[in-house]
């Protein structure tokens, strides 16, 4: 799985969060929080549908490298490949 | 046989309008089931029935306002069909042909409406023959929109009502755009002007706060979600919501109604929980008997109920019948938040989010992660004291996780 295929799962589980917003406008590295208006359980969704798409478990403690759209490409790229390896 | 009737669906309800029936004479139901679909100031409301049986006869047709009480349909019990009781004499008045079954009719392909472009991938067709639900063609026919774009979701890929919600966020106007599917953003806002107005001009608030170290919750929190996956993970929101349940338990001058001058508490615990709808707009619909629910199974509820109000998808069951309401706004929101009641109820507690303060323990000040619990209740029902003892019993849950 590519980088794209990855953003475009994170682009999907998001636009059911939020489908008024035009993702490919967002800035990579804005606040999904702030950009998005999400809140604590928008975000468990988020994290929840990405571990069910990509069967990649996301603790809580790393939920802060994930809130961008950026950050999380890069989180999940990462962690898919440690998967590999 | 029985009369299924238009509930009342919040105090301020007279009337509703019947948009979509989802059975038909025939179909066997079963308590819970979703039956209609009612339009009300609330938005558009799934409208549950409380009986087995077989329904035998729609009473009221498509886009039908009728009030409160009204008659939609007559249903056979599950213990007549078991004592075999015939089908009743017919009755009096019009006799509503079902209007389930789909009709074929030739796409729209000029109306008065704005051509804007819709999200189906599809494009239009003049000569394709669609089918379509009655409430779903009346609804696109007001709406203006090109039932060639839509792609169907019912049986035969008819076009259900909802199909055409949904393309509706495609056609609307950018300014309006920004709201969930379903929900009419401006009847929503009427609805809570007037509940509030009616609120505060006849419910004397009275206001408490309370502050709360919940740094043990959250380490406890921590460890419970760290060995879960995230589908199983709690949030500080349903503890809270458990703690208010709970604590109502004891003080019931803070769960039931104040009705025709005086206060019935309610023997069960319903919590409306306050959802914050995309674009602006809220909906506290009830969690049933929430006191008696793990916190687990609390969680489930609250998951998949903000998901299906923020879709507007609100069922009847919900919307009528909170005993007492928790808003809570969440970590990107304020310290304290003071709650107006939603009348008739009596009492509503809020939760701020969770900050880091100094604190003192013992002798020394130390960091730790402080919430603000407030609570607005109706001074006709309870007083300041009664409400400090309530609250404080809610902060003492809170921080007891386990226990909850």
């Amino acid at each position: 799985m590519s980088d794209l295929d990855i953003l475009a799962v994170i682009h999907e589980e998001l636009g059911k969060i939020a489908p008024e917003i035009d993702l490919a406008a967002v800035s990579p590295s804005a606040d999904l929080r702030e950009a998005l208006d999400i809140d604590s359980m928008d975000f468990l969704n988020f994290i929840t549908g990405i571990h069910q798409r990509l069967g990649i478990n996301i603790p809580e403690l790393d939920y802060p490298k994930l809130l961008t759209l950026k950050g999380a490409v890069t989180y999940l790229e990462a962690k898919r490949k440690l998967h590999e390896a | 046989m029985v009369e299924f009737r238009m509930p009342s669906l919040g105090a301020d309800m007279e009337a509703g309008t019947l948009v979509e029936w989802l059975v038909k004479p025939g179909d066997h139901v079963k308590h819970g089931d979703i039956v209609a679909v009612v339009e009300t100031q609330k938005g558009a409301i799934e409208i549950e029935i409380f009986m087995n049986g077989e329904v035998r006869q729609l009473l009221v047709g498509v886009d039908k306002k009728v009030p409160v009480g009204t008659p939609l349909a007559i249903v056979r019990t599950a213990d007549e069909i078991k004592a075999g009781v015939v089908a009743p004499v017919v009755l009096a008045g019009p006799t509503i042909q079902p209007q389930v079954t789909p009709t074929i009719i030739q796409p729209l392909v000029s109306g008065p409406a704005p051509t804007l472009p819709l999200r189906s991938a599809e494009p239009p067709s003049g000569a394709r023959r669609i089918r379509i639900s009655p409430a779903a063609r009346h609804l696109a026919q007001k709406r203006g929109v090109d039932l060639a774009a839509i792609r169907g979701t019912g049986p035969d890929d008819t076009i259900i009502y909802a199909d055409v919600e949904r393309s509706l966020v495609g056609v609307a106007a950018p300014a309006e755009r920004k709201h969930a599917v379903g929900i009419d953003l401006d009847a929503m806002r009427n609805a809570i002007a007037a509940a509030m107005a009616r609120s505060k001009r006849e419910i004397p608030h009275y206001y408490l706060e309370h502050h709360i170290d919940v740094t043990k919750t959250e380490e406890w929190l921590a460890r419970t979600n760290a060995v879960r996956p995230p589908e199983n993970r709690l949030l500080i929101s349903s503890l809270a919501t458990k703690a208010v349940a709970l604590a109502a338990r004891r003080f019931p001058a803070f769960n039931g109604f104040y009705r025709n001058g005086k206060y019935e508490p309610a023997n069960v615990i319903h919590v409306g929980v306050a959802i914050a709808i995309r674009g602006g707009g809220l909906a506290a619909p009830a969690i049933h008997d929430t006191d008696m629910l793990s916190l687990d199974q609390l969680m489930l509820q609250m998951r998949e109920l903000v998901q299906r109000v923020r879709a507007g998808r609100i069922r009847s069951s919900e919307i009528a019948d909170p005993t007492i309401t928790v808003s809570s706004l969440g970590e990107r929101g304020v310290d304290a938040l003071y709650g107006v009641i939603y009348p008739p109820q009596v009492a509503i507690v809020g939760f701020g989010k969770i900050v880091k303060r100094p604190w003192a323990i013992d002798a020394s000040v130390i960091p730790r992660s402080v919430i603000t619990i407030t609570l607005s209740a109706d001074h006709r029902v309870s007083d300041g004291h009664a409400g400090a003892l309530f609250l404080a019993e809610i902060g003492k849950l809170l921080q007891e996780p386990d226990q909850l």
